[in-house]
């Protein structure tokens, strides 16, 4: 604050302008300000130039909560006609079959962690409708994704090769192995690599939606994050930024219930994330997150506003966290298994998806056993080929730290290069691609 | 090592040691107009002296520059065109921080740039380091080329992480699939009694951070570090340096002044005080000192460091950041692992800030920073450190003790050896 303050005392050239600034701006409230006779007598000030004087104070705590949005119940039953999309059978089939591959995905790399072959890995159990939130995107328009948004790489097309590579940080991931398991990126299909400081990607999702809007590009940035992500400065600059910049993105919230072992209700006081959309002047929904439909719906209809009409948009999406925070966490030690069961039977994203597809006769029991053990043989057949695979180029260490190497990173690369050269037998140069070959 | 400048009786006292003084001010940017902006990831300390910074390298005023003269021009001028060349270069550069437009910008470096580019490229920001830093660090891994200004580098710690974690190192965390071209510039370091919390040089948080590069037309993230105190500073300025396509070379340091006797290491505002510090040195005492311009923190120009300390043997770091970890430390680490180690005929000196939280009273806060007199000092204390510069009385001395260890080693080892007897004189503290 003092250096704000401070630095006050420099603007003395030019407060003639800032007079003028100000005067212009109260011009136009008093322009403006007619009395109304339902709501009372418009304010002057500047700083809210859409409220009423009152003669009752009233300190407000609350206002009416955000309602959730859906369009299935939990039996897969369409509560409003209207509210159905116009999709084709491909078109769903394709969205049901991504969140069976993702569960099956998850189930395979949580065990292959279990087990000790790779490091890490977080499953997306529970949140599987996210990718209804991808479906209702253009393939041009940028993620910013924060780690648990899996599913909606795979409806991109990401492949399960690329998958089980970036797990096992082999010679074909696109990382170059340099980030733990599920930090998946891919420049081809507009997706930023997974950047483990938390909420970050939220300004810089902003900043990307700037681009895209001066460009003249007709997309827009969707950016995911969680509940607990929220409660960081950045999530609040980053909403603030993209109100007053006016940037195309669609800010995604998926409230899951915890942020690691904080429950949402330890999290924050207010009536959600939701709320804090509103605060910022900014278009903002509620859905029912373990719905696809609504999720889609929402998505599509917020990227018209982000994409046509240059305006942020905040979707908090409600679902709940069936699988561990990650590999690192053990959930059983703040929440009790029967609350896990509760959700996974009698409030799961895929069943009630499944549900509406047979009632639309697109599924059935046999073409789903069918398609899980295909599935689950393609995802291990491309499993044991990442695991086979050697590790990237000894030449990696030394790449990307600049566009160029610069001449420290060249050196120790030559000393490398001379100590592999005398000492042979004590690198096991069989491991990396080319074997040292390429120094 | 605290603030306290030693005064001149008590430096004869204490030889060699490093002696943390405070130096105050002078010295300018330069070299701005070379920091084009493309890049992902540099950090580059300009700091403030003088003009030429922007674009050119500068160096100080007075005294003898490589460059010809033919101009004079503002610190803050130099930048306010480099920003203007590079905003009609390339369209996909933009300025944005807090009152960059409408007011011109905190010190006006800013100054007439949203009338001509308009609120698209020239962009007021609310206050929110940490949402504008990470908006520009979005933009860049878009495509375009933010120039994103924190109205004093006090305030990028509210960012930092976006600067940190993000710009310097996504480049190479998506496995060299996107890059990053950014400048974060605004003042650094301290400026007029503005307290502890608004005077600090960054220059070694920066500089200690793999990614970063330190200058603007780089493909890689630059931080770009000015000096309030040299906005008003004018400089001489060459043809060269004017013309559109005049760029500094990032990582490469100048030699600003040719000397003999010993060399001195600074960036930004500190080079004045050098200047005058040597002509100092060279009037009282005939001490002929080589200044360096190091100009570019990260890639640090060892090489040129290196050589001038083989031709002087001594070597006298100067800085505004704080002792414990800083730039100095760095260097007399660098110059103990090269060839140079070898050539040195004392200690590494160093002239840093003190090591106290910066005072807000302004005899204080002078008393705080390295000025020409404590750069003369720490200059003279190095160099009386070597044998060189031995006196009379010290010579006797010398000779005497070499007599007591030679008679030592006779009565130690049985015959007089003079080689173990130097050796016992080496290790004697002076």
């Amino acid at each position: 604050m003092l250096a704000r303050a401070v630095f006050v005392g420099f603007r003395t050239t030019n407060s003639f302008q800032w007079t003028k600034r100000l005067l212009s701006v109260t011009s136009q409230v008093f322009q403006s300000s007619s009395k109304d006779d339902a709501k009372g007598e418009k304010v002057p000030f500047p700083g809210a130039t859409l409220s009423y004087f009152t003669n009752k104070m009233q300190f407000i705590q609350s206002i009416d909560p955000i309602p959730t949005y859906r369009v299935m119940d939990r039996e897969g039953k369409i509560l409003d006609p209207s509210q159905e999309p116009q999709v084709s059978e491909e078109f769903s089939l394709k969205i049901y079959q991504n969140m069976l591959t993702l569960n099956i995905m998850d189930l395979i790399l949580y065990e292959a962690q279990r087990q000790g072959r790779i490091s890490f890995y977080m499953t997306n159990y529970g949140e599987e409708a996210c990718i209804g939130s991808a479906a209702a995107l253009d393939n041009n328009d940028v993620i910013f994704g924060q780690y648990r948004e899996a599913g909606v790489l795979l409806y991109r097309g990401f492949g399960l090769d690329e998958f089980m590579n970036q797990c096992y940080s082999n010679e074909q991931d696109n990382g170059k192995g340099r980030q733990m398991p599920v930090h998946y990126g891919s420049k081809e299909l507009n997706f930023q690599t997974i950047s483990s400081p938390l909420a970050t990607q939220i300004p810089q999702a902003a900043g990307a939606a700037y681009a895209l809007k001066r460009s003249s590009q007709k997309n827009c940035v969707m950016c995911y994050f969680g509940e607990g992500a929220a409660s960081e400065g950045d999530f609040h600059a980053a909403l603030n930024i993209a109100a007053t910049m006016t940037c195309p993105v669609i800010f995604f919230c998926r409230n899951n219930g915890f942020a690691i072992s904080t429950p949402a209700l330890e999290q924050y006081k207010g009536d959600g994330i939701a709320s804090r959309g509103i605060g910022y002047g900014i278009d903002t929904i509620r859905v029912d997150g373990n719905d696809v439909w609504a999720v889609f719906n929402a998505t599509r209809t917020a990227r018209q506003l982000a994409a046509d009409e240059n305006r942020p948009v905040l979707i908090e999406a409600m679902t709940y966290r069936i699988g561990h925070h990650s590999t690192s966490d053990n959930s059983l030690a703040y929440r009790s298994k029967t609350e896990v069961e509760y959700w996974k039977r009698l409030d799961n994203p895929i069943i009630r998806f499944r549900k509406w597809l047979e009632n639309k006769n697109w599924w059935n029991e046999e073409e789903e056993n069918k398609f899980r053990t295909e599935i689950r043989k393609e995802i291990l057949k491309s499993f044991s080929r990442a695991e086979k695979l050697q590790k990237p180029s000894l030449t990696e260490l030394f790449n990307d730290v600049y566009d160029r190497p610069t001449p420290n990173l060249i050196a120790q690369k030559q000393e490398l290069k001379r100590l592999i050269e005398e000492y042979p037998e004590n690198y096991k140069l069989n491991k990396f691609k080319n074997e040292g070959k390429d120094l | 090592m605290n603030g306290n400048l030693p005064r001149n009786g008590l430096r004869k006292l204490f030889g060699s040691v490093e002696r943390v003084v405070g130096l105050s001010s002078s010295s300018s940017i330069l070299g701005v107009k070379n920091t084009r902006i493309n890049g992902v990831g540099n950090l580059v300390a300009f700091g403030g002296v003088g003009v030429a910074g922007l674009k050119s390298l500068a160096g100080s005023q007075r005294r003898q520059y490589s460059t010809p003269a033919e101009e004079k021009m503002t610190v803050r001028d130099a930048l306010n065109q480099a920003l203007e060349e590079e905003l009609i270069a390339d369209e996909r550069v933009f300025l944005l921080g807090e009152e960059v437009g409408q007011y011109n910008g905190a010190y006006k470096v800013s100054k007439g740039l949203l009338d001509k580019f308009g609120p698209k490229r020239i962009i007021d920001t609310p206050i929110t380091e940490a949402g504008f830093a990470g908006l520009a660090v979005g933009a860049a891994l878009a495509g375009l080329r933010p120039i994103c200004e924190f109205m004093t580098f006090n305030f990028a710690m509210q960012a930092i992480d976006h600067i940190i974690n993000s710009a310097a190192k996504l480049h190479y965390m998506a496995g060299g699939t996107v890059q990053c071209p950014i400048v974060f510039r605004g003042p650094n370091g301290y400026a007029a009694s503005v307290g502890a919390q608004h005077s600090q040089d960054y220059a070694s948080w920066y500089g200690s951070i793999p990614g970063l590069k330190a200058a603007i037309r780089d493909p890689n993230p630059v931080v770009f570090l000015e000096n309030e105190l040299q906005y008003g500073v004018s400089f001489p300025i060459s043809a060269e340096v004017l013309s559109k396509d005049f760029q500094l070379p990032i990582g490469k340091a100048k030699i600003i002044r040719e000397g003999k006797d010993v060399t001195l290491v600074a960036h930004s505002r500190p080079l004045n005080f050098c200047l005058e510090a040597a002509e100092k040195l060279q009037a009282e005492d005939g001490i002929s000192a080589e200044i360096i311009n190091l100009r570019s923190i990260r890639p640090l120009d060892v090489d040129t460091i290196v050589a001038s300390v083989k031709k002087t043997n001594h070597l006298v770091s100067v800085e505004s950041g704080f002792p414990f970890f800083g730039l100095g430390s760095e260097l007399s680490a660098l110059i103990m692992e090269s060839e140079a180690f070898d050539y040195l005929d004392a200690p590494v000196e160093r002239v840093t800030g003190a090591d106290v939280p910066t005072p807000y009273a302004f005899n204080l806060e002078a008393l705080a920073f390295p000025t020409v007199d404590t750069i003369q000092w720490g200059t003279e204390a190095q160099l009386g450190n070597s044998l060189r510069c031995l006196d009379t009385t010290t010579w006797k001395k010398i000779i005497f003790l070499l007599a007591v260890a030679l008679m030592q080693s006779v009565d130690k080892k049985g015959y007089p050896s003079l080689v173990h007897a130097l050796m016992e004189v080496a290790y004697f503290n002076w």
